[in-house]
Parts: structure tokens; C-alpha cells; sequence
């Protein structure tokens, strides 16, 4: 394999693969069967013991 | 329940290793013929003793027998007050060091003639100590708080976490008596020696072992996103580490070690990781600090969990490319300085996203910027993020690199995100640590926050304008040519006119480090005379038994 094999394998497959992931991230933020999930993940800083700082 | 105590199995093995250890040491100090090498084996022989003399002690001073088998009650916030009360020294450190050679800078007299006072090893010094040593240690009392908070579980290991943490301070003080005498394979951020690099190794490993066998307990389902960035930094960082510096040893007696890549494949390696320092432990791990801090002192919750995950993903996908950049009108092949380019110019939108969503947490609560200094400090440091996040990839289009490019521009860029970024929301959240780690009822004064506050940011404005105009002028002066085609200005004559600029700067400088003094005052007062919060003293021993 030389280097044009190597970077023409990478800036197309990689460049795809990496596209895909970043597609399901997105899908997975917004899928609205999670919002209650995340609502619920954003108040865990609040919702611990104590009432600390105050 | 016996009366017999017996020394645990992790005490028994460290004290073993380290035992080895100050043999080993002790070989390396009378073999080798290299002062610098000989002082470090002798310091490393001496930490390791110690290090076991504390291990016995803890052995003998050890009240209940066999607590630790059910499980030892409560969080671990030893070693958060640890790293807390380490961040808040080395910050200091790094502060007066910055303002030593800014004032070199203006006054090139003050070197003394020494060589260890000089600037080429004070200026590692004083960015170590920033970056490593007080951000580190920030990260670390945040990211040790944060997991076993949000996870509602005590931190893994018994011996593990207080190795991290001692172990990282160790590091620190290895890489700056190191830089003072000298020691450096002269790589911006990467400069310790190859035995201080291998040192820091087995401490970052031991830090990720902890901080995964923490979430692995966790007694909440979900893991809350500031961890997510604290993963992102302590995983990246050990892949950075370790690639920037496989180097070769002269031999096990010397300093000196060579690094395995040459020329621009060096280069590139560098700023992949130097850059990537500036990525995931400069901004992935504050982002951490903000995810969770903010939230908890404008008791709201984060604006968009969604955009915070679309964040983290965006950020991790995009940082990694953008080190070329450092490197524009080099050798570097072409196509891999436009890459650079670009992903700097797409990082600005997760910055900005990042930024948003930090700044949009206090929606229906901006009332408390009046009120509560802390937050205001917290979210001045964010409205930093999103300054020198526009910045960046400003600087990052070729045509304005190349006038920026080695110029105090870059140094004033850098200041607006370490200054303004880094140390305002780690002070925010040493702010709010404090009392909670000292069961306090609250800071000693507010006013005083709010001195430092303002002291400070008025002193980075000073740095950050003084930088652009002088940056932009010397930039300007390189590249003047005259009607003949000759250089205008000779080095020399643009280095005289930066002259008031640089003084400006350390007086922006001291002015960072008189809020710092107000800062360390505050906090004493706080630990020394704050009134102590009964109730939550009890409520943090109960909560992981739940």
C-alpha cells in the first residue's frame, strides 16, 4: 500500500465513517423518547443530598 | 469483629513498589555523572521514603478495624481538598512567574545574569505551572468532586486516589526544578525530560483506572455530561502524552533523550499534541468545571441537555484536527495546513454552542449576577470562552495568520483564554468548593470576590489590548518594505517598540496577581474562622449508603 492508497482510503472511507458517527450522535440527542431521559439528566447537579453552597 | 489490624493489600503492594523504587533511585543517583539527574533521583528517593513512612503511619493511626470491608462511608473529599489547596499554591506560582518575565521582558536587566533566573527557563516555568500545575490540579479537585457527586458513589481505591494526586504534584515538582537546571527536550507544554514524561504515565493511567471504576459503581443510572468532558480530557490527554513523547533515553543515567519522529513529521507531532492540550485539557475539562459549577450556583439546570451532547461530540470530532495551524508557510505539506485551517474555522460553532448553553443556563435566574459574585466570575469566564473561541479561528485563517504568526498577538490570545477562560472559572469553582469541601456556610467575604473580580479582569484587559496592539505592530513593522524593496525595519527596532506595551502588560500581570492574594486571603479566612455547617457535615458522611 503506498501513501496515495493511504490518504485516498482515509479522506474517503474515514471522512464517511466519521460522518456516520457524528449522523448518530445527533439522532440520538434529539430522538424524542430521550427527552424525558435528558430533562431529567440536566437536574442532576440540583436534585443531590444537600443543600451545600447556600 | 477483631481487634487485630491487618495492612491492606494496596498499602502492602505500594509501599513494596516504592520501596523498589527508592532503590532503584538511589542506584541512578550514585552511577550517573549528570548533576541535574543525580538532584532528581535524590528527590524521587526522598518522596518515595515519604511516601511509605505516610503509609505506615496510616497503618498505625488506623482506628476501626473492618470498616473498609463494608465499605467506607461518605465521599472522599480528602483528596478534592488536596488538589484544591494544590491548585491554589501552584496558581500563585505560576502568576509570579508570569509577571517575572513579563518584566524581564519590559527590562531585560532583571535575568541577574543567572542562568536559572533567566527567561528561556523561567517561561516554561511559568506555562507549566499555569496549564499543569494550577489548571491540573484544578481538573483534578473538580473532576474527583464532580464523578463521585454525580455518580452519588465514593471514589474508587483506597491508596489509588491519593497516589494521583500526590503523584501528579510530584510530576510538577520534577518538571520545574527540571526547567530550572536546565532540563528540557524544548517542546512547547511537552518540555519534561523523558523520566518525568514516564513518571506522569503511570500517574495519568492510575487517574483514568480511578475515574472509570468510579462511574463504573456510580449508583445513577445516567452519567451526567460533565463527566463526559472530564473523560474526553483525562483519555485524550494520556494518548497526546504518550505519543508527543516517544523519545529515547542517551541512557537510564542521563537527562537527555532523543524523540523518535524527525523534522516536520516532529513538528506536526508537536502541535497535534499541543494543540490538543489547548483542546482537552484547557477547554474539554473546563467545560466540565462549567457543566457542572454553573448549574449548581444559579441553581438552574443546564439550558439544553441535548446541545450539551451535541456539544461534547462536536468538540471531540472537530479539536483533533486543528493542530496544523500552528504550522502555516512551513514545510508542513499543504493540503494538511488547509485541513488545519478549516476544522479551526468549524470549531468555532461547538465552541459557540458550548458557550451558549453555559451562558443560557442563568435564563430566569440573571438577577443573581448582581447578587452573587461567584456566578458572575463563572460566567465572565464563559463569556472569555466564547471571546477567544472567535479568536482562534480568526487567527487560524492563513491570510491573518500571517500576519499574527509569531507575534504577542498569539501571546495575548492565549492570556484571553488562560486568564480569562481557565483561571476565572477555576476561581469560580474554587470559590464554591471551598466552603462545601470545609463545610462552611459560605465564603468568608463576598466582597472581597468581587475585588478580585474586578482587579483581575481589569488586568486582563490591560494584557489582552496591550498584546493586539503591540502583536499587530509587529507585524506590521516585518513585513514594511520600502520604495526599493528593502525591509523597513530592522528586528531590533520593532523589539524597542514594544517596549510600553510589555510594561502595560506587567502591570496588567500585577494587577492578576494582587486578586490572586485577595483570593488566597479569602479562602483562608473561610477554612480558618468560616462558620461550620453542621447539617451538611452529617448529610455528606450518610449519602453513598443510600
Amino acid at each position: 500500500m503506498t501513501f496515495e492508497d493511504a490518504a485516498l482510503f482515509s479522506n474517503t472511507w474515514g471522512l464517511v465513517f466519521l460522518v456516520i458517527c457524528f449522523s448518530v450522535v445527533v439522532v440520538y440527542a434529539l430522538w424524542p423518547s430521550n427527552r424525558e431521559t435528558f430533562d431529567r439528566a440536566a437536574r442532576l447537579p440540583l436534585d443531590e443530598d444537600a443543600d451545600d453552597g447556600e | 469483629m477483631s481487634e487485630t489490624k491487618n495492612l491492606r493489600l494496596g498499602e502492602g503492594l505500594t509501599a513494596a513498589c516504592l520501596g523498589l523504587g527508592l532503590i532503584l533511585m538511589i542506584v541512578i543517583a550514585g552511577k550517573t555523572h549528570d548533576g541535574a539527574m543525580q538532584f532528581h533521583a535524590y528527590l524521587l528517593a526522598a518522596a518515595a521514603l515519604v511516601a511509605i513512612a505516610a503509609i505506615v503511619n496510616r497503618f498505625l493511626d488506623r482506628q476501626e478495624t473492618d470498616a473498609w470491608r463494608t465499605g467506607e462511608s461518605g465521599y472522599n473529599l480528602g483528596v478534592v481538598k488536596l488538589a484544591t489547596v494544590a491548585a491554589v499554591f501552584w496558581g500563585l506560582v505560576s502568576f509570579l512567574a508570569g509577571l517575572v518575565i513579563a518584566l524581564q521582558l519590559a527590562y531585560p536587566a532583571i535575568d541577574l545574569d543567572l542562568p536559572w533566573f533567566s527567561f528561556g527557563r523561567l517561561r516554561p516555568l511559568h506555562t507549566s505551572a499555569a496549564i499543569f500545575a494550577f489548571g491540573g490540579n484544578t481538573l483534578l479537585a473538580t473532576s474527583l468532586y464532580v464523578v463521585q457527586r454525580t455518580s452519588r458513589a465514593r471514589l474508587a481505591g483506597d491508596i489509588a486516589p491519593w497516589f494521583v494526586v500526590w503523584g501528579y504534584n510530584l510530576f510538577i515538582v520534577l518538571a520545574a526544578t527540571g526547567y530550572l537546571l536546565g532540563v528540557t527536550q524544548s517542546k512547547e507544554y511537552a518540555e519534561p525530560e523523558w523520566y518525568t514524561d514516564l513518571w506522569l504515565t503511570i500517574v495519568w493511567v492510575v487517574y483514568l483506572l480511578v475515574y472509570l471504576a468510579t462511574l463504573m459503581k456510580r449508583k445513577e443510572p445516567h452519567i451526567y455530561v460533565a463527566n463526559w468532558f472530564f473523560l474526553a480530557f483525562i483519555v485524550t490527554i494520556a494518548m497526546l502524552h504518550v505519543v508527543n513523547n516517544l523519545a529515547v533515553p542517551v541512557s537510564i543515567y542521563s537527562t537527555k533523550s532523543y524523540i523518535v519522529w524527525a523534522g516536520v513529521q516532529d513538528a506536526m507531532t508537536q502541535w497535534w499534541y499541543g494543540h490538543n492540550a489547548v483542546g482537552f485539557f484547557l477547554t474539554a475539562g473546563f467545560l466540565g468545571i462549567m457543566y457542572y459549577f454553573v448549574p449548581k450556583r444559579a441553581d438552574r439546570p443546564v439550558y439544553s441537555y441535548r446541545l450539551s451532547i451535541i456539544h461534547f461530540w462536536s468538540l471531540v470530532f472537530l479539536y483533533i484536527w486543528a493542530g496544523p495551524h500552528h504550522l502555516f508557510y512551513t514545510a508542513l505539506p499543504d493540503w494538511a495546513q488547509t485541513l488545519g485551517m478549516t476544522f479551526s474555522v468549524m470549531l468555532w460553532m461547538p465552541s459557540w454552542g458550548g458557550m451558549i448553553n453555559g451562558l443560557m443556563t442563568l435564563s430566569g435566574a440573571w438577577d443573581k449576577l448582581r447578587t452573587d459574585p461567584v456566578l458572575r466570575m463563572l460566567v465572565v469566564s464563559v463569556a472569555f470562552y466564547g471571546m477567544s473561541t472567535f479568536e482562534g479561528p480568526l487567527m487560524s485563517v492563513k491570510a491573518v495568520n500571517s500576519l499574527s504568526h509569531y507575534t504577542d498577538w498569539t501571546i495575548g490570545h492565549t492570556h484571553s483564554g488562560a486568564l480569562g477562560w481557565v483561571a476565572f472559572v477555576s476561581f469560580g469553582a474554587i470559590y464554591c468548593l471551598v466552603p462545601w469541601l470545609w463545610q462552611r456556610k459560605g465564603l468568608y467575604s463576598d466582597k472581597l470576590v468581587n475585588w478580585h473580580f474586578w482587579i483581575s479582569t481589569l488586568g486582563i484587559v490591560l494584557y489582552i489590548t496591550a498584546m493586539w496592539v503591540s502583536g499587530i505592530l509587529q507585524g506590521l513593522m516585518w513585513r514594511a518594505y520600502d520604495s526599493l524593496g528593502f525591509l523597513e525595519y530592522s528586528f531590533v527596532e520593532s523589539v524597542e517598540a514594544m517596549h510600553p506595551f510589555y510594561v502595560i502588560r506587567a502591570f496588567g500581570g500585577l494587577l492578576f496577581v494582587i486578586g490572586t492574594l485577595i483570593m488566597i486571603y479569602n479562602l483562608w479566612r473561610t477554612v480558618h474562622s468560616g462558620e461550620v455547617m453542621e447539617k451538611r457535615a452529617a448529610l455528606l458522611q450518610q449519602q453513598p449508603a443510600e
